[in-house]
């Protein structure tokens, strides 16, 4: 397996969609980055979820940082947090208390949506009640599969794993439940030998 | 346990999966070995069949096939197991499932194999001996505090070959345990969780083909009683059961230090016997990955063998052969192979004689 890239989308790879409106009795919303474009369209599009809204709005790892935007829609709460991790806890506990009838939306990395659709899985929430959309960045979040290290943002192909150092390539295989894709090491047959990294995640 | 008691039956070869190499195939392996080409040619198909018995001495004799390698392999087996505990995993809803191999892998053994295995039951009280592997186990059928460790673990640390279980759920199935210590590349840690066309999804052409919709919509349907097989096949440097993509960096560089001098020596047909069983009481799928190697030297020792696959290495897409890793080493192969394929037609089949 070790050589693959399929030219095509892989079957493991996720799809995303567009945010929209839909009926709950409360509305979750996570996003990153440009995701908080996707934000501003669905909460002005349907000014009525404001009150029933929560937001909880992350930077982008490239910069982009849309939180004055989001800080003025007017949802019932709008949190800013500075990453995933320093969030994370806040979002279980959300969607561990969620009743019947909430709604959550994600815009954003693939990185972030992939996180946070495994922390809802992981809560139960019914499929249904999850709407993505990919926004802004197309970094990964990789998984080297040698030492398990997860390295996020990845923009480079190959590029060199942040805990063990080994050369690895990107594949398109994906997995929901690391939120990840897989990285392997480039070198191995011919150690040294690695190609030029190119920009493939922009 | 003491895996040292198992060699005195000199039926067992004390042998080794890395390091030194030293498995190897006694005249009567070679024999039976499960040649996987009926045809000249070979190309992705939904490749299943009835798991019935076959011919007496072949490795279809048996509904598991134990052989001179088991007592080697278990402890191949619990080698990487302490090198990397993620191996071996499964969810907490697959306990269940555990149970029903633990039992038909229990049941089978003692029945076909009773000079090395036994199995005692006192309605919930089972005894469980297991001569080859020093295994001496009294337990209690379904309740986990009895047994050193969960039952999926347990058995399967005594049986040849990998394992997996698919939960059913959603029209799809869902590989949600695992024992997976002699795969061909890929990660059961990374794997875990996902449907079928999921952990397929690094498959070259098979899907485009339909292959995978047609298995699914098969092994959905699949009944308890009514186990089916397949085989798949790859090339495997030394005979290493261990090639995990986790230690690609490690066994990786064995692919550029094969010559014309020793490639018949140390370039494997890896061949998977796979068994697809529905289990009695969780409904799960138990899919056991029973691994195989045989020598280029050993392999042309039988003619039509040796011309076929020849052919088959010959006509195989390049996207095959990449995927399945012996793309850089292929012409040296096709080179080796050449000289004992003289154009002669081969019998249909994958026996050796007919
Ligand atoms: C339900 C049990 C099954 C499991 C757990 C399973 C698992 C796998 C895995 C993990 C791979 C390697 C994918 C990779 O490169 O990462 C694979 C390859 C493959 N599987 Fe399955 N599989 C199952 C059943 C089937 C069935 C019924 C078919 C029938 C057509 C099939 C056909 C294939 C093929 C053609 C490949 C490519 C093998 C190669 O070229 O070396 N699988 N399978």
């Amino acid at each position: 397996m070790s050589q693959t890239q399929a030219d095509e989308v892989m079957k493991s790879r996720p799809l995303y969609g567009t945010l929209t409106p839909k009926q709950g009795s409360s509305h979750f919303i996570v996003a990153d980055g440009e995701g908080g474009d996707a934000v501003a369209a669905l909460l002005n599009a349907a000014p009525d979820m404001k009150p029933l809204a929560h937001i909880v709005y992350i930077p982008g790892a490239n910069g982009t940082d849309l939180t004055a935007l989001l800080e003025g829609l007017g949802a019932r709460v709008f949190h800013p947090a500075p990453s995933y991790a320093s969030a994370s806890q806040r979002i279980r506990k959300v969607l561990g208390d969620a009743h019947m009838g909430l709604q959550l939306y994600v815009a954003g990395t693939e990185g972030l949506i992939g996180q946070v659709q495994r922390d809802a899985i992981a809560a139960g929430l019914p499929h249904d009640a999850l709407t993505t959309e990919q926004r802004g960045s197309k970094a990964r979040r990789v998984q080297c599969v040698h030492c398990k290290g997860i390295t996020e943002n990845v923009t480079l192909d190959p590029f060199v794993c942040s805990h063990c150092g080994l050369n690895l390539f990107v594949r398109d295989h994906y997995s929901r439940r690391l939120a990840a894709f897989q990285g392997v090491c480039i070198d191995a047959e011919d150690p040294g030998e690695v190609p030029p990294s190119e920009e493939r995640f922009k | 346990m003491s895996l040292d008691d198992a060699f005195k039956d000199p039926f067992f070869r004390d042998e080794s999966f890395f390091g030194d190499f030293s498995y190897k195939n006694s005249p009567h392996a070679v024999n039976r070995f499960p040649f996987p080409f009926p045809e000249d040619d070979y190309m992705y198909s939904v490749n299943m069949e009835p798991h019935v018995k076959g011919r007496p001495g072949s490795i279809f004799e048996h509904y598991f096939d134990v052989d001179e390698h088991y007592v080697s392999e278990m402890r191949d087996r619990a080698r990487v197991l302490e090198q990397d505990p993620l191996r071996c995993q499964s969810l907490p809803h697959m306990t269940l499932a555990g149970w029903d191999l633990l039992e038909l892998i229990m049941e089978k053994f003692a029945e076909e194999y009773p000079q090395w295995f036994a199995l005692t039951k006192d309605s919930n009280r089972w005894h469980w001996i297991n001569r080859p592997l020093g295994i001496d186990q009294k337990f209690t059928f379904l309740d986990e505090s009895t047994l050193p460790m969960g039952p999926f673990e347990y058995i399967t640390r005594q049986a040849q070959g990998d394992f997996t279980l698919q939960d059913q759920r959603e029209d799809n199935l869902w590989i949600e345990a695992g024992m997976v210590t002699s795969q061909a590349d890929w990660s059961l840690d990374f794997d875990i969780g996902m449907n079928f066309h999921e952990w397929h999804a690094p498959v070259p052409l098979a899907h485009q083909m339909g292959i995978f919709d047609r298995a699914l919509k098969f092994l959905l349907a699949l009944q308890h009683g009514a186990p089916v097989r397949r085989f798949n096949w790859t090339m495997t440097v030394d005979p290493l059961l261990d090639t995990s993509p986790e230690n690609y960096h490690k066994w990786g560089p064995t692919k550029t230090t094969l010559t014309p001098e020793n490639i018949g020596k140390r370039q494997h047909l890896r061949v998977e016997l796979q068994t697809l069983i529905r289990l009695p009481r969780s409904n799960a799928i138990c899919f056991p990955i029973r691994c195989y190697l045989i020598s280029m030297d050993d392999l042309v020792t039988r003619p039509k063998w040796a011309r076929r696959f020849h052919r088959v290495i010959k006509t195989v897409p390049d996207e095959l052969a990449t995927y399945k890793g012996f793309i850089r080493n292929k012409p040296m192969i096709l080179d080796y192979l050449s000289k004992f394929d003289d154009g002669a037609p081969t019998s249909p089949g994958w026996w050796p004689e007919d």
